[in-house]
This record gives structure tokens, sequence and C-alpha cells, in this order.
């Protein structure tokens, strides 16, 4: 195993464990901000340390680029959709 | 059995779990809103069991269509419910109500079961024919081949489908509203929103140009550019950065009718300068291919935007 393939493993791991633990934030956190924390979290680092980790696989430079795309689309479509339900849960604060 | 084989053969056993699961979910909830929800997730996880089986386009066009749009489509239906219809009185509990039904599911997935596991080995399949001749067409991607070239005519039928459901669509606005837009912007704006739609759609509308664009090679193509066209539109709409355009506009009808327009065009052409409705002479079968296939785009686009829009609401301007 290369130092390439070893960099990936370590950084696809602690993606996955980051994305356990906010799968795990969301079914056990007591709020709705909290549980989106734990959501975000898991959305932006775990997605990210993925494909830093995929990074040396990539055959071509294109493909790199196109999974950093990726990654930055999914961080903007994360950040909206949770300032968006942040937004709900803070009109309706009672039962949040 | 090594342990690669072994752990993809984990994550498709938990996907087929969890399709299961959010398949009955859907089916036995009583929260209207929390099934269109499940059925959303469903969508996207079947996505990734396309994925799984290789099946790049479909998984697209599942992600996309079933997820995404027929989600959106289905939660709009439901909050256009809420508003306007009472609520249906409580059903009195009758014990055995569901007996019959599952009964039937429960034949009906047998017998499939059992239609199944009796294919022949190796299952009957065309898809060598049509690699073989995929360099009749100019084309790479034998999906998109199949879409536009062995069996366009199915294609084109659906295509016309669509425009069918939408002209359905508009026929439930009231008279007074015939030929005006819908009201989509709702009344408070969120801010995040608005930036969203000030941001993502110039990079929305380079992948689906990419899209189609790459389909004729590889996994992509004009229902998922179409999609991916369709949710930046309704973004535009929904933050209220432009308004729904008014349903009676020329260039609108012209837009949603070309795609199918120029489809048919090409077919009859196919008679006079190829071997048939909708054959391609050789020589120029990838550029009409392309053609075809962003007029299309255009008009699914639009089709599948003014689909989840709904029926004009506003009288048009005189």
């Amino acid at each position: 195993m290369g130092l390439a393939d070893a960099f990936t493993l370590v950084c696809a791991v602690a993606g996955a464990i980051l994305f356990l633990a906010g799968t795990l934030g969301l079914l056990r956190f007591p709020d709705t901000l909290s549980r989106l924390h734990a959501l975000s979290k898991a959305d932006s680092l775990g997605l990210g340390l993925i494909v830093l980790g995929l990074l040396p696989q990539q055959a071509s430079l294109m493909g790199g680029v196109k999974l950093i795309c990726i990654w930055l689309l999914a961080q903007l479509s994360a950040a909206t959709a949770s300032q968006l339900i942040a937004g709900i849960a803070a009109r309706r604060k009672p039962q949040a | 059995m090594s342990l690669f084989w072994s752990i993809s053969l984990l994550f498709d056993i938990a996907l087929v779990a969890g399709l299961i699961a959010l398949a009955l979910h859907v089916v036995v909830t009583r929260d209207g809103r929390g099934a269109i929800l499940a059925f959303i997730a469903f969508g996207l996880l079947l996505g990734i069991g396309w994925a799984r089986l290789a099946s790049v386009d479909v998984a697209l066009t599942e992600a996309a269509i079933g997820g995404g749009l027929t989600g959106m489509l289905l939660l709009r239906a439901h909050a256009h419910l809420a508003r306007h219809a009472a609520p249906p009185p409580p059903v009195a509990p009758e014990p055995r109500r569901w007996l019959v039904p599952a009964i039937a599911c429960g034949l009906v997935t047998l017998a499939l079961t059992a239609v199944v596991l009796a294919f022949p080995q190796p299952a009957p399949s065309l898809a060598h024919q049509a690699v073989a001749s995929l360099e009749t067409t100019g084309l790479g991607n034998p999906v998109t081949a199949v879409l536009l070239a062995y069996r366009a005519i199915d294609t084109l039928l659906e295509k016309i489908v669509l425009i069918l459901a939408l002209v359905g669509v508009w026929s439930l606005s009231r008279d007074a509203a015939w030929g005006g837009a819908s009201q989509l912007q709702p009344a408070v704006v969120p801010e995040p929103l608005v930036f969203l739609a000030r941001v993502l759609p110039p990079f929305g509308v380079l992948i689906a140009v990419y899209e189609v664009w790459v389909g004729a090679d590889l996994p992509g193509g004009t229902f998922q550019a179409g999609t991916i066209l369709a949710a930046m539109a309704l973004l535009v709409m929904l933050a209220g950065l432009r308004p729904a355009p008014p349903t009676q506009a020329r260039a609108l009808r012209v837009m949603l009718a070309g795609g199918p327009a120029l489809f048919v065009l090409v077919g009859f052409l196919g008679v006079a300068v190829a071997q048939g409705f909708l054959s391609y002479p050789e020589a120029i079968a990838k550029p009409l291919i392309v053609g075809i296939e962003a007029a299309l785009t255009l008009s699914i686009a639009g089709t599948l935007a003014l689909l989840v829009a709904g029926p004009p609401d506003r009288a048009p301007e005189p």
C-alpha cells in the first residue's frame, strides 16, 4: 500500500466517523438548532475529508477539480438549508 | 470472499433494507407530509441503488426526478390541500381492512419474485446489439443511443405526454386566470433563499449544459439537464427574483413545444432522406441527435418547472 492509499484510507475513515457522529447527534440532540449543528458539521467536514481522501486516487486533474466542485456545491446547499430550517425553528420558538 | 466484497455486500444489504423500510413507512404512515419526505429519501436511496448496479444514467434520473422533482410536486400539492380542503373525516378503524390489500400485494410480490428467479441464464439482453451498432449513431453512450436513435419513438411520445400533463395542470386554473402566471413567491422570502437563488443558477446552467453535452458519450442527458434547469428556474421564482412567466407568453409556448416539434420534424425528414420515420442519415446522425437533445432539454426544463409551479392563479395582464 503506497503513501497515497494510506492517506485516502485515513481521510475517508475520519470522514465516515464524522458522518456517524453527525447522525448520532441528529438522532440524540434535544432541539432543532443543535441537531442542525450536528448535521452541518457532518455535511461540511465529513464530506470535505472524504473528498480530500479521494483526491490522490484521481487519474486526471479534471477528476479532482470536479470532486472539489461537488464539495463546494454541497457546502453551499447545506449551509443554505441549515439557515432556512434554523429560521423556521427560530420563528416557532416555543416548541423548538 | 475478500474483505472488499463482504463490505460491499454488507452495504448493499443495508441499502435494500433501508429501501424496504422507507417504502413500508410511505405506505403505512398516516402523516401525509412525513410520507412525502420519506418518499424523497426513498428516491435518493433508489438512486444510490441504481448507481450500485452501474446504471448511472438511471441513477441520475431517479435522484433528480424521483427524489427531487416529484417530491416537490407532492409537497406543493399537500400544502395546497392543507390550505383549501377540509381534513378528511376520521376513518373508523376496521379490524381487517388491511387484510385484502396485504394479501394482494404479497401475491404480486411472490409472482414477481418467481418471474425474476425464472429468468433464463444468461438473461435475454439486447445490450450486445446496442453496443455493436453504436458506431452508426456517432454516440458513445449506449443509453443515449437507445433513447434517441434505436427507440426514438418512445422518447418522442414521452415528451409529448409531458406537454399533455402540463396542459392538464393549466386547465385546472380558473377562467379569469387562464393565460396568467402562477404565484410562487411566498409572502416572506427568507434571506438565505435569496442568496442561494443569486449564487447557484449560473453554476446550475453550466452543469446542465455539461450534462447534455457529455450525455452523448457518458452518463447524462436531456432529462437530468432539464431537471437541473427547472430547479434553477424554480429557485429564482421562489426567491422572488423573477416572477413566473405568464403562460400565454408566445416565447414560453414556443420553447415548450420546440423540442418535440423539432423531434417530429427531424423524424419526417428521415422519411425523405434516410430509411424512414425517425431514422437519421448516418453522416450527420450525431449533430442531429445533439441538436434534438438541446431543444428537448429546454422543453423539458420549462415543462417540469411549470408543472411544479402549478395552474396559473393570477389574471393575465391585458
